[in-house]
């Protein structure tokens, strides 16, 4: 889906410096990965990749990534400081950095551990945009752009028609949607990019299916 | 809905309504976006206190960035201002320290609007901030120039992906000195034609500009090609406000830049593989950061 250009994305937006992909895309990244996991987390690491591994450091990309995991927007001044704060906030961190020339250039893996432990990983595409493209395994189309509902579930006939169902009954219009199996196929992924935000109702009728073990509602990013 | 793809079609609009340019460019994103024009202006003015908020920080430090490549330049410049001393008029050293302060805000992880890409921030604000100071005009006239410089870069963007990866600093820092032309003409009364004509005199004169990022960082020669581009607009405006024109019209100039982008080799488009980044020079800073990245964390 080619996005239509705005005045705003020539002129803005406002982030923090030096690079709209390895600074602004990395906050994006790491808010996002933040937003699906959930919480806050005790403990957080970073595999960085390719251009994101090599020149991340003097492009602020691991401060980034990090500011963003504790919930810092891309124009939030205290990016500059995210090892102070996550310091502060006892959070440990822990980065890596690595070549791997099958994955984009700007890629990055994250393992989150609180309450519970997930993976994501996601790339940086280019002007600030962003997608994630992995969470525990199963591949999504994450970009921010649209409120996102994320379902992780055990696989089994007649589920994607039990969400759209409730979706419908909702009156909510589903943009686009992703979905994924594991080798074994016996669990599944959704990722539901939706014109307006879940209500949280809706949300505590999605609880209630069983074969559901991971619910997430993104909100849109604001740009 | 209005279409507006081109920049022939964005001159009929305006002329056949009778408007300016940045008139046309709000009714277009008001009708695109479904936000009122109210409140697209008044989002542009908060970008355009957002850049006000950089160059001021910027002014004021000497903090080097992370490589420790850059960051006291601007400093440099004002020191020299002082003494009076200079070929500049005052407008000419306020478009060129703003820009330094601007750039050097955004390599050291300062807040900055990327206009249209953090790595050329510093020009459209500058030319328009420091035009604006010199010559007394007020907000209104700001915002209206910003709109300009904005409606440039979108219609660029329509055929060229603004991003040195794809095609060359030619459409960074390349666009932004074009963008930055035609909001001087703007706040200058100019007419539509002398805006176009100054993004195109000034675009034309871009062409071919490579991305070849020392280290791979938004520093060497990024900064100072900010302070060059900026200075580069004033020209562009001041030809166009004496009536010279592009004798190529600008849509086919895009077309150009785009094709002479596809020529460019991928070494040559902040791949850092090519160009000022494998001089002797450096390839030696290159080497001496990876050896500074090991030992910092």
């Amino acid at each position: 889906m080619e996005k239509v250009k705005t005045l705003f994305d020539v002129i803005g937006p406002v982030i923090i410096g030096p690079s709209s992909s390895h600074t602004a895309g990395a906050v994006r990244i790491g808010y996002i990965a933040g937003k699906i996991f959930g919480e806050i987390p005790k403990k957080v690491k970073f595999t960085l990749y390719n251009s994101f591994a090599k020149t991340g450091k003097g492009h602020g990309t691991d401060k980034g990534l990090l500011g963003g995991v504790l919930g810092m927007d891309v124009d939030n001044e205290s990016i500059k400081n995210a090892y102070e704060y996550a310091k502060k906030m006892n959070v440990s961190y822990e980065f890596e950095y690595a070549q791997d020339y099958g994955k984009h250039p700007n890629s990055v893996d994250i393992t989150l551990e609180g309450s519970n432990k997930m993976e994501i990983s996601g790339v940086s595409v280019g002007a600030g945009e962003v997608c994630i493209n992995k969470i525990n395994g199963y591949k999504f189309n994450i970009n921010g752009d649209y409120n996102t509902l994320i379902l992780i579930y055990r696989d089994k006939p007649g589920m994607v028609y039990r969400v759209t169902a409730l979706l419908q009954s909702y009156n909510l219009n589903i943009a686009t949607m992703h979905c994924d199996r594991n080798a074994k196929g016996e669990e599944a992924s959704m990722g539901i990019c939706l014109d307006a935000m879940l209500p949280d109702t809706a949300i505590h009728e999605l609880e209630k299916i069983e074969e559901v073990y991971l619910i997430r509602n993104i909100e849109v990013l604001k740009k | 809905m209005m279409k507006i793809g081109t920049f022939q079609e964005l001159f009929d609009t305006a002329q056949s309504e009778n408007k300016k340019i940045y008139e046309i460019a709000q009714q277009n994103e008001s009708e695109n976006t479904e936000i009122s024009v109210e409140s697209i202006r008044e989002k542009v003015k908060q970008n355009l206190n957002a850049m006000k908020a950089a160059i001021k920080l910027g002014l004021e430090s000497k903090e080097k960035s992370i490589s420790g490549l850059c960051g006291d330049d601007c400093a440099k410049l004002l020191e020299r201002y002082k003494s009076g001393n200079s070929l500049f008029s005052k407008p000419y050293q306020k478009v060129l320290t703003y820009a330094f302060a601007t750039i050097e805000q955004n390599l050291r992880m300062g807040k900055i609007v990327a206009c249209p890409t953090a790595g050329s921030c510093g020009i459209v604000p500058a030319v328009i901030i420091a035009v604006a100071e010199s010559i007394g005009a007020c907000e209104e006239t700001e915002i209206n120039a910003l709109i300009t410089a904005g409606v440039i870069g979108q219609i660029v963007s329509n055929k060229l992906a603004l991003a040195g990866a794809v095609a060359g600093c030619q459409s960074e820092c390349g666009v932004a000195s074009a963008m930055a032309a035609a909001a001087l003409v703007e706040m200058y009364n100019g007419s539509n034609e002398q805006i176009l004509s100054a993004a195109a005199l000034t675009l034309k004169n871009i062409m071919g500009l490579v991305c070849d990022p020392v280290a791979g960082l938004v520093e060497v020669p990024c900064v100072k090609r900010n302070g060059f581009l900026a200075i580069y607009a004033v020209t562009g405006a001041e030809l166009a406000m004496a009536g010279i024109k592009s004798v190529i019209p600008i849509d086919e100039i895009v077309d150009a830049m785009k094709q002479v982008g596809e020529m460019m080799s991928p070494q040559l488009k902040e791949s850092s593989e090519g160009g000022l980044a494998t001089t002797k020079t450096g390839l030696k800073i290159s080497a001496e950061l990876a050896e500074k990245w090991k030992q910092i964390n």
